[in-house]
């Protein structure tokens, strides 16, 4: 790996033309209309919004991956925990469900962590024949308890109003402020997984983040007292003016005529261009914070780890715990984007975190812009992630000119149907092509 | 007390699930373990060859069904799987030939083979949702049942029945057949004797002047065969459906580390370690409970069964906690 790492005279335009390239890509999404784009300015910022939050998140795995070569394939787990912080944070109180069970809950996973500290303590203390049978004794117990606890107090909360609600309801606070929340609950969970897994063979932590990842989206799934399950929660706040708001104020209605524009197509675009200020923000201050650490010693450090574990060990440094340093924080920057993909989507929808979406598709964004240089995976992010939204439309179109020659039968039919899947063959094409051929990726690491 | 209905009860709900899942967890545990013995990586790509391959089987299936051939009262898959398994081989021959092959010679690190592998995942997942769709198919055609509830009921007169679907015995059947003959080959034969010399030290090895591409080769077949098979027996048993088969990974992962990566022996019982907990933790045991004359109030389910991942999960956390090399001592850290 080493030796692919070296740097390279490199244009120093290549990044600035490959962002020029992007640009003008979204560009003519939004201005022309033809077969290969929609025209439509709405749909173009939709498609950047995302794609800023995908190089967020792509920001965080690059840490992982490129400051320390950490495989994290539980993506989609710190992602799902960030897009809890929303909903528990800034949604509206639910009448009667604190009342309901909320402290009994919080006492409920009180116990829980309390027995799992219990348990290590008494494995840590004891020795000899008492350890096993005091360690089942403690975990049994705890159990229990746990259970007791919890149970009665879930139902209690689920019964609430079930039809609207019968979830924990949030504090009723600004969304901004569930952002670092988001982060700090997708950090807690990392510190759990790389205290384990950190330290074992490097394919451990990939096996590991994978399983916390499933188990992170089951809970959400069916946990309806926090997140409703496939009930979803909708209606969480935003940080910028509703497009209803907008059309029924008279000062906007008369700008978007100045512009010629119709006020429902003005409001979407100016909300979609808020969020996509504030999105661009948060995304040039984590580059540059990033940036800095990079050039920082700790950043040549955590490179010199990367490059030779045992050469950096055998100068003093403590190997296993800058990896998990690195690993909470670039989860707690994945946990990040997952609450500020709630924020903009304005529902939870547990069902929809799916790890080829959002574990892999992240590492091929990473792998394509360039692992090790963060301007690197945030061009591959918003670039993959255009091409992730246009290969729906382009992809059918392509089968139909593929097929074109062919007879009208169960076959073509077969292939046009399908056409949708072909995504997943070109993403896994995309990153063995980029693995083989360009390892650094498209703006590699200085 | 009635220990008898307990008893049988327990069989149906517990023993009988468990064994065939952890027969199914233990054919994908040997094949990450071979893979992992002698390519030296977790192949990530494992659940989706399954998956590619279980679904050839299915095409091949339909296929021999509509030109009328059948094995009576066994599934007709069973014909169809040889074919899978060499479909699959040659495709994964390839992948190895475009893909892996590259990184071998050059030595890289393991994890830059893992993100390989993950590739290869995509392309593999995209290819069976392209052929076969995301829909669920039941394929397990023949007799249902060997034993079923009511015949179980008439012989004996107990209350609770006891049924043994044909493709669990058939996946048991199968699974020691194959196991059998596998670790025949490892200890007995000379190619086997190779792939084990191999496993345990790759210089040796190669001056003793054993062929390293021809090891690769036949790893990847086994391991394929071993993955089919497993395919083939989880869908005929549970249905097919391309996503599962991605979430299968995680046992399975679970089941190798448990037995030690790289040791067959530990994956096989690795799977039914992880197949037994699974099932006895999210089952409800109020029904033996009351059986056995006690009086329960809840259903006596630790965890509801969505959370059945939760358990490989823990498993896996324990085992690398306590015991990184696995419990019949795999490849050292």
């Amino acid at each position: 790996m080493s030796n692919t790492r070296q740097a390279e005279a490199v244009s120093p335009w290549r990044a600035p033309l490959l962002f020029l390239i992007l640009a003008a890509l979204f560009l003519a999404e939004g201005s022309f209309r033809n077969a290969l784009f929609s025209g439509s300015w709405n749909t173009a910022l939709a498609i950047l919004n995302m794609g800023l939050i995908s190089a967020v998140m792509a920001l965080g795995v690059n840490m992982q991956w490129g400051y320390a070569g950490l495989f994290n394939a539980g993506v989609v787990g710190f992602l799902a925990l960030g897009g809890l912080a929303p909903v528990l944070v800034s949604t509206a109180p639910v009448q009667g469900a604190w009342a309901a069970g909320g402290p009994r809950v919080i006492l409920a996973l009180l116990v829980g962590l309390g027995t799992l500290a219990l348990a290590a303590q008494v494995w840590k203390r004891l020795s000899g024949a008492w350890r096993v049978p005091a360690l089942i004794a403690v975990l049994v117990a705890g159990f229990v308890l746990y259970r007791w606890l919890f149970d009665p107090a879930v139902m209690a909360i689920e019964a609430n109003n079930s039809a609207r609600a019968g979830n924990i309801g949030g504090l009723g606070w600004p969304v901004l402020l569930s952002w670092p929340v988001g982060a700090l609950f997708a950090a807690v969970a990392a510190w759990g997984v790389g205290k384990v897994a950190l330290g074992l063979r490097s394919d451990y932590l990939a096996i590991a983040t994978l399983g916390i990842g499933e188990i992170i989206v089951a809970v959400m799934r069916n946990e309806e007292w926090l997140s409703r399950g496939v009930k979803n929660v909708s209606g969480i706040p935003r940080p910028v003016p509703y497009e209803l708001d907008l059309q029924g104020n008279p000062d906007f209605v008369a700008r978007a005529a100045e512009w010629g524009m119709s006020p429902a197509v003005a409001s979407g675009i100016w909300v979609k261009l808020l969020y996509a200020g504030l999105f661009g923000a948060v995304l040039l201050a984590l580059i540059l914070l990033a940036e800095l650490a990079l050039k920082s010693p700790w950043g040549r450090m955590m490179r010199a780890i990367r490059d030779n574990e045992t050469a950096a060990e055998a100068m003093g440094k403590d190997v296993t715990r800058r990896h998990l340093q690195i690993f909470v924080i670039g989860s707690a920057v994945i946990g990040l984007a997952g609450a500020m993909m709630v924020t903009l989507d304005g529902l939870l929808s547990p069902t929809s975190f799916n790890p080829l979406r959002y574990t892999f598709l992240i590492w091929v964004m990473v792998i394509v812009g360039g692992s090790g240089n963060n301007w690197g995976a945030a061009l591959g992010a918003i670039l993959i992630w255009f091409l992730w939204i246009k290969a729906e439309v382009w992809g059918p179109e392509f089968m139909r000119l593929v097929t074109g020659p062919m007879p009208d039968g169960a076959l073509r039919s077969h292939l046009l149907g399908s056409a949708p899947h072909m995504r997943f063959i070109a993403l896994g094409v995309v990153l063995l092509l980029m693995l083989r051929f360009a390892p650094r990726g498209l703006v590699p690491e200085k | 007390m009635d220990i008898l209905n307990a008893l049988v009860a327990i069989l149906n709900f517990v023993v009988i699930p468990a064994a065939s899942y952890g027969a199914q967890l233990a054919l994908g545990a040997l094949g990450v373990t071979l893979i992992y013995g002698i390519l030296r990586f977790s192949n990530f790509a494992h659940g989706d060859t399954m998956a590619f391959g279980a679904a050839l089987v299915i095409l091949i299936t339909w296929g021999l069904q509509a030109i009328g051939i059948s094995l009576g009262p066994l599934p007709t898959a069973l014909i169809a799987l040889p074919f899978g398994i060499a479909l699959t081989a040659i495709f994964i021959l390839g992948t190895d030939r475009v893909v892996y092959r590259f990184y071998r010679s050059k030595r890289s690190a393991p994890i830059i083979l893992v993100m390989a592998s993950v590739g290869v995942m995509f392309i593999m997942n995209g290819l069976t949702r392209l052929i076969i769709g995301v829909d669920e198919i039941r394929f397990d055609d023949g007799a249902r049942f060997l034993i079923s509830v009511q015949q179980f009921r008439a012989w004996t007169g107990l209350t609770e029945g006891l049924s043994l679907r044909v493709s669990q015995a058939l996946t048991l059947v199968v699974t020691a057949l194959t196991c059998w003959a596998l670790f025949r080959f490892l200890n007995r034969s000379r190619a086997g004797k190779a792939m084990r010399a191999y496993s345990d030290n790759e210089d040796l090895a190669l001056l003793s002047g054993i062929d390293p591409e021809r090891v690769v080769r036949l790893t990847w077949i086994i391991a394929t065969a071993l993955a089919v098979t497993a395919g083939t027996l989880y869908g005929l048993d549970k249905s097919f459906k391309v996503f599962n088969y991605f979430q299968i990974l995680l046992p399975i992962f679970a089941a190798a580390i448990v037995g030690g990566l790289g040791n067959p022996l530990g994956a096989v019982a690795g799977g039914f370690i992880v197949a037994f907990s699974e099932v006895a933790v999210t089952y409800p045991w109020r029904k033996i409970a009351t059986y056995l004359g006690f009086e329960p109030q809840g259903l006596l389910q630790l965890l509801s069964t969505e959370y059945k991942f939760a358990v490989s999960f823990v498993i896996l956390i324990v085992v690398l906690l306590f015991r990184p090399t696995g419990l019949f001592r795999g490849k050292s850290v």
